[in-house]
């Protein structure tokens, strides 16, 4: 109950950013960082509590982005239905890759590898594609209505993916306070122990790539409502995949804020990156690998193991080991 | 159907540009078989290489053919220093973070030389790099003519040296059992990287023979280094052989299906055959069974 009070806590200082003087840059930056923490969450469940290295989830972002947008320029569906239908798409691209790579048994780089061939795959038939507009990109008109999911407040665009964010984080949470993040968790840990004690593996990995998927399709949904433009590079680019992955890593993979805290603080990286150098692209991405390989190296929990060690290390030295210490 | 004139052309330009294909799914598939990990890093670095050709060409006027023979060594070096310095120690012996810090590898070298170079692309002016030669009816680009036989000399070579050589028996050992090897003595940490220099030098000589008919950009390796993962999974990770028919089938399935489905759908055939290997056997048509 705990880590639901500080969910709860988390998301209203958040909720409280446009209350102050905070100018558009900033919220501008906040929306960004948050989109990303979602897609982040969505690699989480898949890669940080099941241990399953997606390198490919700019195949779940961009379906859920291309679904939003064509659905609405091309046949005039609803903005709140093509949103939805977009999770939907992005939920079963993810089924459907799942089903294929775990069902031929495909683990570690080979993993990584197929979800990698399939996000590009499907970068390639966008860019030719002539629903999606091919190398165009699609346009989606602006109209300030409600009803057609935009806001003439950047405020309101805030609030809107932040509640994505916090119904991430509380979906992240009961993943850790259920059964079926327990099988997770003993798949990720060894899965043929998990096999043998009954655990049906290539099911729970299933469930948690569809969730998964589902969870990374919605930034990408709220990535075409906000910029109200996509093509083949951003949706399917593997700038998305990187850095959905980053995030997780780098705030702490496994965790219920490891994704939130690695994109802010990525994202922030980025952006004094671009104070220092002005606009000359590149330097921000060295940091963010940069930035993965240390973390990687000395940090291997991430953000969050960092908070916990400092929390421990303040902690009176308990007696003998508890139960508490070890959840970790 | 197309007529012989046209194919059999499309075939023999296919198998020529398969052979620098091959050696770069060669590097990739050498690591593999020994370290167990995919190197994401695989495409960066032969960008770099690239670059370093083509700096070799426009600084100093070296052909990249002489050029092959200095930088092939330099990035053996850069290559051991990177495995046994960086990803060795950083990835705490766990495959994950193996493929995580060679993707952050990746993205480290890439966005440097955007940053340091821009999107640019360039290209070098050699005298031959429009000769041409007569074979069976068919003209052949005399570069890419080259680049065939020096990749069949590198194979050999890297044969040899696994074979004949000490250091190459102690690769075959890690490769076969990791914990056996070091149990009789061999450095593995020092093999892992022996392995990984290989492989990064395999990538130099290939960026050697490329610079003269290509280009290079700072995106120029990713075009290359998923072919060469459909290369490395189709021949069976591990597989030296494998490598080489691999990357000569995918050359021709490659310049095959541009003729009949264009460019840009071309590369999808690949990715297809890619997908389709994976799934349906993924130890690859020379692998041994996972």
């Amino acid at each position: 109950m705990r880590r639901l009070a500080m969910i709860v806590l988390v998301v209203a200082v958040l909720a409280a950013v446009p209350f102050t003087e905070a100018s558009n840059a900033v919220l501008n930056f906040l929306v960004v960082a948050l989109l990303i923490a979602l897609a982040g969450q969505g690699w989480n469940v898949l890669g940080g509590y099941g241990g399953q290295y997606s390198f490919g989830h700019a195949a779940f972002f961009g379906t859920g982005a291309y679904v939003t947008a064509v659905l609405q320029v091309r046949y005039g569906v609803n903005a709140w239905l093509a949103f939805a239908l977009g999770i939907a798409a992005g939920a079963l691209v993810g089924a459907v890759i799942g089903a294929l790579t775990f069902r031929s048994g495909l683990r570690g780089s080979y993993f990584a590898l197929v979800t990698l061939a399939f996000a590009e795959v499907l970068r390639i038939v966008a860019s030719v594609a002539p629903i999606t507009g091919a190398g165009v990109g699609t346009l989606i008109k602006l109209d300030l209505r409600h009803e057609a999911l935009q806001f003439q407040s950047r405020a309101v665009f805030y609030w809107a993916i932040l509640g994505l964010v916090a119904l991430s984080l509380v979906i992240a949470w009961a993943i850790e306070h259920s059964r079926f993040g327990a099988w997770l968790t003993a798949v990720r840990e060894n899965e043929d122990a998990a096999r043998a004690l009954g655990v049906d593996a290539t099911r729970v990995k299933l469930g948690a790539m569809t969730l998964s998927a589902a969870i990374t399709a919605a930034a990408g949904c709220f990535y075409a409502q906000y910029f109200l433009f996509i093509d083949a590079g951003i949706a399917y680019g593997p700038w998305i995949s990187v850095e959905a992955l980053l995030t997780a890593i780098i705030g702490g993979a496994g965790t219920i804020f490891g994704p939130l805290f690695g994109a802010l603080l990525v994202r922030l990286l980025g952006e004094a990156a671009r104070l220092v150098t002005g606009d000359a692209p590149g330097l921000d991405l060295v940091i963010y690998g940069a930035a993965l390989v240390l973390v990687v190296a000395f940090a291997p929990r991430g953000l969050m193991g960092i908070v916990a060690d400092i929390r421990s290390a303040f902690r009176r030295p308990a007696p003998r080991p508890t139960a508490e210490a070890a959840g970790g | 159907m197309l007529s012989p004139v046209i194919l059999i052309p499309a075939i023999l330009n296919g198998l020529l540009t398969g052979a620098v294909y091959a050696l770069i799914a060669l590097g990739l598939t050498l690591i593999y078989g020994v370290l167990h990990i995919i190197n994401f890093a695989h495409g960066a670095l032969l960008t770099a290489a690239l670059f370093a050709a083509y700096f070799t060409q426009k600084l100093f006027g070296i052909d990249p053919y002489l050029a092959a023979f200095a930088l092939a060594p330099l990035f053996f070096v850069l290559g051991y220093a990177l495995q046994r310095f960086v990803i060795g120690p950083a990835s705490h012996g766990d495959d994950r973070n193996m493929l995580l810090v060679t993707l952050g590898l990746a993205v480290i070298i890439e966005n440097a030389l955007l940053y340091a170079f821009h999107a640019d692309t360039r290209t070098i002016d050699v005298r031959y790099s429009f000769e041409t030669i007569a074979v069976g009816g068919s003209f052949l680009a005399l570069p890419r003519v080259i680049g065939l036989g020096a990749v069949l000399i590198v194979a050999l070579l890297l044969w040899a040296l696994l074979r004949l050589t000490d250091t190459g028996k102690a690769i075959r050992a890690v490769a076969k059992e990791k914990l056996g090897a070091e149990l009789s003595g061999i450095d593995v940490a020092h093999i892992y990287a022996m392995t990984f220099g290989l492989g990064t030098a395999c990538l130099a000589v290939a960026a050697c023979l490329l610079i003269p008919t290509y280009y290079v950009n700072p995106h120029v390796g990713n075009a290359f280094v998923l072919v060469a993962f459909t290369i490395v999974v189709l021949g069976g990770m591990g597989s030296v052989p494998g490598a080489l028919i691999g990357g000569l089938f995918i050359g021709v399935v490659e310049s095959l299906s541009g003729l009949y489905l264009g460019e840009s759908l071309g590369q999808i055939g690949i990715f297809l055959i890619f997908i389709l290997v994976l799934l349906v056997r993924p130890s690859g048509l020379f692998g041994e069974r996972a």
